[in-house]
C-alpha cells in the first residue's frame, strides 16, 4: 500500500506541470476524502493496465521480430502442430490471467464505489442545486421560509462536515462536477437525486456543467467554497439579512435604476419589490468571488461590461443587453457592488 | 446443360473462352446515365458505399480539424458557440453515421462477402442498391441542413430536452432524426442482403465449420445491426413525435422522461461501437492469417468470442448513464459485464499474437497497419476498463478523457484496419497494387499525429477539461495541452494527402495484381483483378477453411446453372449442401427510384405530418414497380419441378 | 492451390442442372428475408412495449387522469385477426401447388380481413378515451396502435397486389412462395395485435 502511494507522487509530478490557481479542479489532486478514494483506484488500476500494455506490445514486438522473413512474393503456407500446442497453453493462460485480473479490477471498483457513495449523517449541511442554462440555482433550504438561503454559483460548506446536495434541473441535462471533490452527478429534470460528499482540506474547489447543455455550456462553472465551520456559519448569517439599503445617493439611484429597467424582470433582490426567481438571486451578489457562473471577476468593470452587453460575453445567453445611460450604469455598479 | 467445351478452373478465367462471353454478356449492367443508377451488382455497390463513406470521412475530418483550431488557445474567436456546436454535433453524427457503418460494415461487406462466398452477387440485389442511394439521401440532407446553417447542433446523441421542443426550435434536430432514420433503414437493408448471402449463398462444401471469420462476423454484426438499430429509430422517432405532433415522451411534466430517451439509445449505441469495430477484427483475422503465411490460430475459440461480443455488447449500455445516479447495484452489474466483455476481445487478441508466433512474418503494407492497430486500439481498450468501474467513470465522463478513449478504440479498432483493408483489397478492386512507400509514409505521419493529438486529451480530461465546450478560460491552464494536441492535426493531415495521392497514382500506374497478389486463402482471390461482371466462371465448392491453400487440385467445380439467364445457386444455411436455384433480377432503376420517393417522404414529414399520407402513394407505386415480376415465361421452368 | 504452382486441369464437376428453381417454406430465402423483417419490426415494438412499462413506473395512476380505452373495438379487433389466421394459412397451404383459382380466393378472403381490421382500427382510434397529445400515457397507446396499424395497411397493400397478381400468369414459381410468405407477415401481425391489445386494454384494467 505504501509503495502504491508512494507511486502517486512521480505520476503527479509528471502529470502535473503547472501551478493550480484559482481553484482546484484536478482529479488527480483531491482535496476530499472521496476524490483520494478514487485517485487510490485511478492509479491502482493504471499501473495494472500499464503492467498489461508493456507485456501485450512485447508479445507483439517478439512474435513478430522472430518471425520476420523479408520477403517480396508471398512464402507458402507452413503448419507446425507442435508449437500450436505449446501456443494453446500460452493462450489458455493469459485468458485465465486476464479473466482474474478483470476480477479483481471488479472488486476493487465495487468496494471503491461503495466507500465514496457510502456517506450519510444525521445532521448533513443540505444544498439543493438547481441546473439551469447557464447558471447554478443554489439553496439551502429550511423549513421556515426566512431560513432559507438561496444565491447563485457559490456554494459554501463547512468542512469536515457531511453535505447533501439534492439535484434537479429547470430545464435540460447539467451535471455538477468538482473533479477535486468527487465524481461528478447528472442534474435531470424530472428526477431529484440526493449525492453526498464532504472536504476535509479548506479551499476554493472550481466545477464545470459537464453534460451539453447548450450554447453556453462552456462557460457554466461553480466553485465549491470549503471553510473553517465559524466562517461559514457568518457566511450564512450574512446571507440571511436582506438586502442592505444603500447608503448613499448614489447608491439609492442605483436601485431606482434596478428596480425601473429590465433587471427587476429576472432577478431577486430581498428587501426590494424584486422578487423574479427566472435569473440568478442578487441580494448579496457583492459577496461573491465571480460573476456570469465563474466567467468573470466580480469588478465593477466587469460587472458593467456584463450588464450593458452579456451577449458579447455569452453569447446566447438568456439576459438581454441593457443600454443605459452612463451615470445610471455607473449608480447601478455602485449600489450592486454594496450588496455583500 | 450439355457442354463440350473443356471446363476451366476460376483462378484460369481469362475472360476468352466461349462460356466467360456468354455470361459476361448475361452478367453484364446497364451503361450509360440511367445505367448508373440500375447497377445492382455488388462489387460496383460496394465501391460505391466505401468512396461515398471515405468523402464523408474527409469532411466530418474538416470538421474537427476546425474544432482543434478553435481550441487551440484559450477564449479563441474563430468560431462562436453556436457554429462549434453545429460542428461538434456534425462531426460525430458524420462519422458514426456516414462513415463508419457505411464504409466497414457496408462497404466491405458488400464487396467482399459475396466474392468470400463463391457466390454471384449479393442475395437482394435491388435491396442492396436502395441502400446505398438511401444512404447517399440521408447524408445530403445532414450536410444540406449544416450547409444552410440548420445544421443539429445538440450533439451527436442529442439527448432530450435539450433537442426536445422546447429547447430546440427550428428544424436541426428534426434534420437529425431523419438522417437517422436514413442510414439505419439502410444499414438494416444491407444487414438482410449479408445475412442471406452468407446464410444461402455459400459455395458448396462451405459448412458453417469452413466458412472464414470474415464471414461469421458479418454475420454476428448483421443480426446486431438488426436487433440494436430498431432501438434508435424507436428513440429518433419519439423525440421526432415531440417534436412535430406534440406528443409527451420526453415531457417530464406530463408523464415523460429523459433516462427513457438514453436508454432507448444507448441500447442502440452500445451495440453500435461494436458494430464498427467488429468489421475490423474481421479484417484483422483475415490479414494476420494471410501475412504470418498460415492458418489462424484458433479458429474456435476467435468465433465464439465474436459471437459472445455480440451477445454481450447488447448488456452493457448502461455504463454511459453511470452519472445519472441509478441504484448502486444496477450498476455494479454493467461494470461486471463491460469487464467481461474485454474477455472475448482479449482471446482474439492472444489468438492472433500465437498466429504470428508460430508463422512467418511478411510485414508488407496491410499487415503494417494491422500493427498499427494492435498498439492504439489496445491503448483504447484499456481506458475502456478505467470507464468500466463506477467511481472512475463517474470522474472521467464527459470529459476529454473519454474522447480519447473512443478514438483510440474507433480509429484505432476502425479506421486503421479499413486503411489495411483498402490497401489489401485495392488490387482486388483495381487490379493494381498500391505504392507502398507512399503507404509507409501514409502509415506513420498518421500514427504519430493520431498519437499526439489523442493521448493528450487522456490529461486534458484528468485536469477537468469537459467535452464539448467551444472555448476555456486561461485560468484552466489547458491551453498548453490543447496546443499540443491541436498540433497532431498536421501530421494526420499529411499522412491522409499522401493516401490520397496513392490512391490516385497507384490507380492509373501501380503494379499490376494478378487473381492473388498476396497468396491469401480466400475464394475472392481465385478470380481476376478486378473480378468480372459474373464474379466466378463456376460456382466453386470448397473442402477445408482455406480453400486456395488447402483444397485439392481436382477440387469440383459447379456446372449446370443456367448462362443465358442469371442464375445464381441457394445452399443450405449450415452445411451448404445446394437447394435450388434463383434467377437475380438484373439491372433495375426502381430501387433508385424509390429511393427517391422514400427520400421525399422522409424529408417532408421533418415539415409537416401531411408528408407522410401525401408520399406514400408514390412510395407504394416505386415499390409496386420494384416488387411486378418481369422477364421469363413461367413455361420452361414450371415443367417438371412442381 | 496458389497461383504460383502450374495450373493443373480439374475434370471433376458438381452438377446442379436438376435442382428446382423454386423452393417452398423456410428454404426460400425470401422466407428468410421476411424472418429478418418480422425481428427487425418485433424489436420495434419489443421497444415500445419497454417504453410503456417504463412510463408505467415513472407514473402513480394508471392510466393518469384518464377512463381506460373503450373495449368494444379492441374485442373486435381481436376476434378478427384470430379468425383471419384461417384464410392465411389455407393460402398458404394452397400456394405450392400453383391452383391460381384457389390462391385468388384465399387472398382475397385475407384481404377482406385485413380491410375490416383497419377500419375497426379507424374506430378504435377515437374511443381511446384520450388524444396524443394528453401526456406520455396517451403518446405511447397512439404510437403503438399507430405502428400497428401502418403494419395493417402495409399488408393489406401486399395482399392486395398478390392478389391482383394471381389473376394473371406472373404467378407462378417465386410468387407462389411469396404469396405463402406473405401469410407468415399477416401471423406477425396478428400475435403483434393481440399483444397490444392485451397491453393497451388489459393493463390499463387489471394492472
Amino acid at each position: 500500500m505504501k509503495l502504491l502511494e508512494l507511486s502517486f507522487i512521480p505520476a503527479r509530478l509528471v502529470i502535473q506541470a503547472m501551478p493550480l490557481n484559482p481553484g482546484s479542479h484536478l482529479v488527480l489532486h483531491a482535496g476530499a476524502p472521496q476524490g483520494r478514494n478514487i485517485e487510490w483506484l485511478y492509479w491502482s488500476i493504471f499501473w495494472v493496465l500499464v503492467a498489461v500494455f508493456v507485456l501485450m506490445i512485447a508479445a507483439f514486438t517478439r512474435a513478430g521480430a522472430r518471425s520476420h522473413v523479408s520477403a517480396w512474393k508471398p512464402l507458402p503456407i507452413i503448419e507446425n502442430d507442435e508449437a500450436d500446442r505449446r501456443a494453446a497453453w500460452a493462450v489458455w493462460s493469459a485468458v485465465g490471467v486476464t479473466v482474474i485480473t478483470l476480477f479483481v479490477i471488479l472488486v476493487i471498483s465495487v468496494v471503491t464505489g461503495k466507500r465514496v457513495e457510502g456517506l450519510t449523517s444525521k445532521n448533513p449541511v443540505t444544498v439543493q442545486i438547481t441546473g439551469h442554462q447557464w447558471w447554478w440555482e443554489v439553496t439551502y433550504p429550511n423549513s421556515q421560509a426566512d431560513q432559507t438561503i438561496t444565491t447563485a454559483n457559490e456554494i459554501h460548506i463547512p468542512i469536515n462536515t457531511r453535505v447533501v446536495v439534492l439535484t434537479n434541473s429547470a430545464d435540460v441535462i447539467h451535471s455538477f462536477w468538482a473533479p477535486s471533490i468527487t465524481g461528478k452527478r447528472d442534474l435531470l429534470p424530472g428526477y431529484s437525486s440526493a449525492f453526498w460528499f464532504e472536504v476535509d482540506k479548506a479551499g476554493i474547489y472550481h466545477g464545470q456543467c459537464a453534460e451539453f447543455c447548450g450554447l453556453q455550456h462552456a462557460h457554466m462553472g461553480f466553485s465549491v467554497i470549503a471553510e473553517p465551520v465559524d466562517k461559514f456559519d457568518a457566511w450564512k448569517r450574512q446571507q440571511l439579512k436582506p438586502a442592505s439599503d444603500p447608503s448613499d445617493a448614489e447608491a439609492s439611484r442605483g436601485r431606482d435604476v434596478f428596480l425601473t429597467h429590465a433587471c427587476l424582470m429576472c432577478h431577486t433582490i430581498r428587501g426590494t419589490d424584486a422578487g423574479s426567481r427566472f435569473g440568478p438571486d442578487l441580494t448579496h451578489v457583492a459577496s461573491r468571488n465571480m460573476i456570469a457562473a465563474e466567467t468573470l471577476p466580480n469588478t465593477a468593470g466587469a460587472l458593467g461590461g456584463w450588464i450593458v452587453d452579456p451577449q458579447r460575453i455569452k453569447p446566447g445567453t438568456k439576459m438581454t443587453p441593457n443600454a443605459l445611460a452612463p451615470d445610471d450604469l455607473q449608480a447601478l455598479i455602485v449600489y450592486l457592488r454594496s450588496l455583500e | 446443360m450439355a457442354v463440350a467445351e473443356p471446363i476451366i478452373p476460376n483462378d484460369q478465367d481469362t475472360g476468352q473462352s466461349e462460356l466467360a462471353h456468354r455470361l459476361a454478356r448475361t452478367w453484364r449492367q446497364s451503361g450509360g446515365f440511367w445505367g448508373w443508377f440500375s447497377n445492382t451488382h455488388h462489387t460496383d455497390i460496394g465501391i460505391r458505399f466505401m468512396v461515398t463513406a471515405f468523402i464523408f470521412f474527409l469532411l466530418a475530418g474538416i470538421l474537427a480539424a476546425m474544432m482543434r483550431l478553435q481550441l487551440i488557445r484559450p477564449e479563441n474567436s474563430l468560431m462562436g458557440p453556436d457554429l462549434y456546436n453545429q460542428i461538434f454535433t456534425m462531426h460525430g453524427s458524420t462519422m458514426i453515421f456516414l462513415f463508419a457503418v457505411p464504409m466497414m460494415f457496408q462497404g466491405f461487406g458488400v464487396y467482399v462477402v459475396p466474392l468470400m462466398c463463391g457466390a454471384r452477387n449479393i442475395a437482394f440485389p435491388r435491396l442492396n442498391a436502395f441502400s446505398y442511394y438511401l444512404y447517399v439521401g440521408g447524408a445530403l440532407v445532414l450536410w444540406g441542413g449544416l450547409l444552410t446553417n440548420t445544421g443539429p447542433d445538440v450533439g451527436w446523441f442529442a439527448y432530450v430536452p435539450l433537442s426536445g421542443p422546447a429547447y430546440s426550435p427550428g428544424h436541426r434536430a428534426d434534420i437529425w432524426s431523419q438522417m437517422i432514420t436514413f442510414t439505419e433503414v439502410s444499414a438494416l437493408g444491407v444487414a438482410i442482403c449479408l445475412a442471406t448471402t452468407i446464410l444461402r449463398h455459400r459455395a458448396p462444401g462451405m459448412t458453417l465449420n469452413r466458412m472464414p471469420i470474415l464471414l461469421w462476423e458479418k454475420l454476428v454484426i448483421s443480426m446486431m445491426v438488426i436487433f440494436a438499430m430498431p432501438a434508435v429509430m424507436i428513440a429518433s422517432g419519439l423525440l421526432l413525435l415531440d417534436r412535430l405532433v406534440g406528443t409527451h415522451f420526453f415531457n417530464p411534466a406530463e408523464g415523460g422522461d429523459v433516462l427513457l430517451y438514453q436508454h432507448l439509445f444507448w441500447f442502440f449505441g452500445h451495440p453500435e461501437v461494436y458494430i464498427i469495430f467488429l468489421p475490423g477484427a474481421a479484417i484483422i483475422s483475415t490479414l494476420v492469417e494471410c501475412f504470418s503465411r498460415r492458418r489462424i490460430f484458433g479458429y474456435t475459440p476467435i468465433v465464439v468470442s465474436v459471437v459472445a461480443t455480440g451477445f454481450v455488447g447488447f448488456s452493457v449500455w448502461v455504463h454511459h448513464m453511470f452519472a445519472t445516479g441509478l441504484p448502486q447495484l444496477s450498476e455494479s452489474f454493467f461494470t461486471a459485464a463491460s469487464l467481461m466483455i474485454v474477455i472475448p476481445t482479449g482471446v482474439q487478441f492472444f489468438c492472433w499474437v500465437a498466429t504470428i508466433w508460430n508463422g512467418r512474418l511478411q510485414l508488407r503494407l496491410p499487415m503494417l497497419w494491422a500493427f498499427g492497430f494492435f498498439f492504439v486500439f489496445l491503448i483504447g481498450g484499456l481506458s475502456g476498463v478505467m470507464l468500466a468501474s463506477v467511481p472512475l467513470d463517474l470522474q472521467v465522463h464527459d470529459t476529454y478523457f473519454v474522447v480519447a478513449h473512443f478514438h483510440y478504440v474507433l480509429i484505432g479498432g476502425a479506421l486503421f484496419p479499413m486503411f489495411a483493408g483498402i490497401y489489401f483489397w485495392f488490387p482486388k478492386m483495381t487490379g493494381r497494387i498500391a505504392d507502398e512507400t507512399l503507404g509507409k509514409w501514409h502509415f506513420w505521419l498518421f500514427f504519430i499525429g493520431f498519437n499526439i493529438t489523442f493521448f493528450t486529451l487522456h490529461f486534458l480530461g484528468l485536469r477537468g477539461m469537459p467535452r464539448r465546450v467551444y472555448t476555456y478560460s486561461p485560468d484552466m491552464h489547458w491551453h498548453r495541452l490543447n496546443l499540443l494536441a491541436s498540433s497532431g492535426v498536421i501530421f494526420m493531415t499529411a499522412g491522409l494527402l499522401v493516401f490520397l495521392a496513392n490512391m490516385l497514382r497507384s490507380r492509373k500506374s501501380g503494379e499490376i495484381a494478378g487473381n492473388n497478389p498476396w497468396g491469401d486463402a480466400g475464394l475472392e482471390w481465385s478470380v481476376s483483378s478486378p473480378p468480372p461482371a459474373y464474379n466466378f466462371l463456376h460456382i466453386p465448392t470448397v473442402s477445408g477453411r482455406d480453400p486456395l491453400w488447402e483444397d485439392p487440385p481436382d477440387q469440383p467445380i459447379v456446372v449446370g446453372l443456367r448462362d443465358d439467364i442469371r442464375e445464381t445457386l441457394v445452399t443450405h444455411s449450415l452445411d451448404a449442401d445446394p437447394q435450388y436455384k434463383e434467377e437475380d433480377p438484373g439491372p433495375s432503376i426502381w430501387p433508385f427510384l424509390a429511393a427517391l420517393t422514400v427520400s421525399a417522404t422522409f424529408v417532408g414529414s421533418i415539415f409537416t405530418p401531411w408528408a407522410v399520407p401525401i408520399g406514400a402513394p408514390p412510395v407504394i407505386v416505386t415499390l409496386l414497380g420494384w416488387l411486378w415480376p418481369r422477364g421469363h415465361s413461367p413455361a420452361p421452368r414450371l415443367a417438371g419441378e412442381l | 492451390m496458389s497461383t504460383f504452382d502450374p495450373p493443373v486441369p480439374r475434370p471433376m464437376t458438381l452438377d446442379v442442372s436438376g435442382l428446382p428453381s423454386v423452393a417452398f417454406g423456410h428454404r426460400n430465402t425470401t422466407w428468410l428475408a421476411n424472418v429478418f423483417y418480422m425481428a427487425i419490426e418485433g424489436m420495434m415494438f419489443a421497444m415500445m412495449f419497454a417504453t410503456y412499462f417504463y412510463l408505467r413506473t415513472r407514473s402513480t395512476n394508471w392510466p393518469p387522469g384518464h377512463l381506460p380505452p373503450a373495449l368494444r373495438y379492441g374485442i373486435a379487433n381481436a376476434v378478427v385477426f384470430l379468425v383471419s389466421v384461417i384464410p392465411a394459412r389455407w393460402v398458404a397451404k394452397r400456394a405450392p401447388s400453383g391452383d391460381r383459382g384457389a390462391i385468388r380466393k384465399g387472398l382475397l378472403i385475407l384481404a377482406l380481413f385485413a380491410l375490416i381490421a383497419t377500419a375497426i382500427r379507424v374506430f378504435e382510434f377515437t374511443t381511446l378515451n384520450c388524444r396524443w397529445t394528453d401526456d406520455a400515457y396517451s403518446s405511447t397507446i397512439w404510437v403503438l396502435i399507430g405502428m400497428h396499424s401502418g403494419h395493417l395497411i402495409t399488408e393489406l397493400i401486399e395482399t392486395l397486389v398478390l392478389f391482383v397478381m394471381s389473376f394473371t400468369s406472373k404467378m407462378e414459381g417465386t410468387r407462389l412462395a411469396d404469396a405463402a410468405i406473405n401469410s407468415d407477415y399477416w401471423y406477425f401481425v396478428v400475435v403483434t395485435g393481440l399483444m397490444i391489445d392485451v397491453l393497451i386494454y388489459g393493463t390499463t384494467r387489471f394492472l
